[in-house]
């Protein structure tokens, strides 16, 4: 069976995997998702690809507590306003916290998790959702 | 020499423990913990599958290993729970670390020791000098039909290592395999859980073939139990490891350290590579590790790996075993069956 979504969803695969968005050299605006023109400087901007470091802070959110079928298993689930230290915003949904522990100016990384799945048969869509930065221990026995 | 040039591990943050399993199936919880060696186990979130957990720890591998994602040259993601049986995992994997299109990749399965034979295919292709580096995966969300034995263990994570030729943070030997026709647990093809043959997954299978490839394994380096500092062996649950390093005379202070499974269950493909990078996180350059995986159906490989004074610039980078152990949330069995999938009336 031909499946009908799949060009649209490959063609983002570069961009939501890894956060490639555009970089201007002439006026040093980045952006996400990627632009083809910058619409600061029009004809003398320089675009340029830039992958993101993935780091950010909670712009805004909002606790999802009824959600489209497809999407019920993970209720309450939030959705958040990401503001990356480069500059964009982007939404995402924040994983690997506890709705009530997400606050506004919070301190996230980009993670890779699954987006949605086109029905049990169909492709399985992934891409970045952003999680609390992780504390990293030394590397010893204590 | 060959080696690992970097590790990086992940495990899903949620947990469910062995009483409430139990309690759902009338056991006696505390009783059957202790019995089996794990008290609790990690669970995938709804959102998460093999793709985005050996990417995870992928990621975390190559940061680690501080090199250029476009010199790894073969990805090979060993796993019993591969999102699409007909796709492999490793093509979502090489994309999501921004791999280079120029690189081999395919998927493996065999069990419990899918991981640690991607390992050997990345030494060989190391060595014959037909790629740089490769990136060998072991992971799995691992399916235990309700009700049945395993579903007190089957766990999600999963191990990468960089397999390659300059500066390994750690050497790796010598490795050596045995395998044998031993149907002790399979699924076949369409089927939601595995089918398994209950105590026939002990001595014929486990011990056996785990024996087996230890004691080949000392044979060929001309080695004793004494010359190694740790050892790590597959682990099914918190029982099978210990007895068959009682088996082979294995102080207990030298395996206990690997023993991951009591507090996540045991990882499947992940299960070994995780007990070994829980090492690598904390042993002293000079070390030795004895390490061996076990496969149903079955096989196992076991390598000699000597840690190297390298380890030490790069300890720090990203979060240890022990990091993402402690990081959990425990959820109950309703909301496991839920995100499990275990619920097949929802859609």
């Amino acid at each position: 069976m031909a499946e009908k979504p799949v060009a649209q969803f490959w063609r983002k695969i570069r961009s939501v995997y890894n956060i490639v968005g555009t970089h201007c050299k002439t006026c040093g605006e980045y952006y996400f998702p990627p632009r083809p023109v910058c619409p600061n400087c029009r004809r003398k901007g320089e675009l340029e690809e830039y992958k993101f470091k993935g780091l950010g802070k909670v712009y805004t959110f909002s606790v999802v507590r009824q959600a489209p079928p497809e999407f019920k298993r993970q209720v309450p689930y939030v959705i958040a306003q990401v503001e990356l230290d480069e500059g964009p915003r982007l939404t995402a949904q924040i994983v690997n916290c506890d709705p009530e522990d997400v606050h506004i100016g919070m301190r996230v990384r980009a993670c890779f998790r699954k987006i949605r799945e086109m029905g049990g048969g169909g492709i399985i869509v992934y891409g970045y959702k952003f999680e609390p930065t992780m504390k990293v221990t030394g590397h010893n026995k204590e | 020499m060959v080696g690992i040039i970097g590790y990086g591990v992940y495990i899903p943050r949620y947990r469910i423990k062995t009483e409430d399993i139990a309690a759902v199936w009338g056991e006696d919880g505390p009783k059957l913990a202790k019995g089996l060696g794990v008290y609790e186990k990690s669970v995938p979130g709804p959102d998460e599958d093999v793709a985005t957990i050996a990417t995870e720890a992928a990621r975390n591998a190559v940061k680690y290993a501080r090199i250029d994602p476009k010199d790894i040259g073969a990805i090979y993601v060993g796993s019993e729970s591969h999102p699409y049986a007909v796709k492999p995992t490793g093509t979502i994997v090489l994309e999501a670390i921004d791999g280079s299109h120029e690189s081999t990749c395919a998927d493996y399965e065999f069990a419990c020791k899918a991981g640690t034979a991607a390992i050997q295919t990345c030494m060989g292709l190391v060595q014959s000098k037909m790629i740089k580096y490769g990136l060998a995966i072991g992971a799995d969300t691992a399916q235990g039909r309700p009700g049945d034995a395993l579903e007190y263990s089957a766990a999600a994570g999963g191990a990468a290592y960089i397999i390659g030729e300059d500066n390994p943070v750690a050497t790796i030997e010598t490795t050596v395999s045995f395998t044998t026709d031993t149907p002790d647990f399979w699924r076949r093809e369409g089927e939601d859980f595995p089918s398994h043959g209950a105590r026939f997954t002990g001595e014929p299978a486990y011990f056996r073939h785990i024996g087996s490839a230890a004691r080949l394994l000392l044979e060929k380096t001309n080695t004793t139990i004494e010359d190694y500092d740790y050892f790590v062996f597959h682990m099914p649950n918190g029982k099978f490891p210990v007895n068959m390093g009682r088996q082979l005379g294995v102080p207990k202070e030298k395996l206990q350290e690997s023993l991951v499974v009591r507090k996540i269950g045991n990882t499947y493909s992940g299960s070994a590579m995780i007990g070994l990078a829980r090492i690598l996180d904390i042993a002293e350059p000079g070390s030795k590790i004895f390490a061996v995986s076990y496969g149903s159906g079955a096989g196992s490989d076991a390598f000699v790996i000597r840690v190297e004074k390298e380890i030490e610039k790069h300890r720090g980078e990203v979060p240890t075993v022990d990091d993402y152990i402690e990081r959990k949330k425990y959820v109950d069995y309703a909301t496991y069956a839920k995100y499990r999938r275990k619920i097949k009336a929802l859609a």
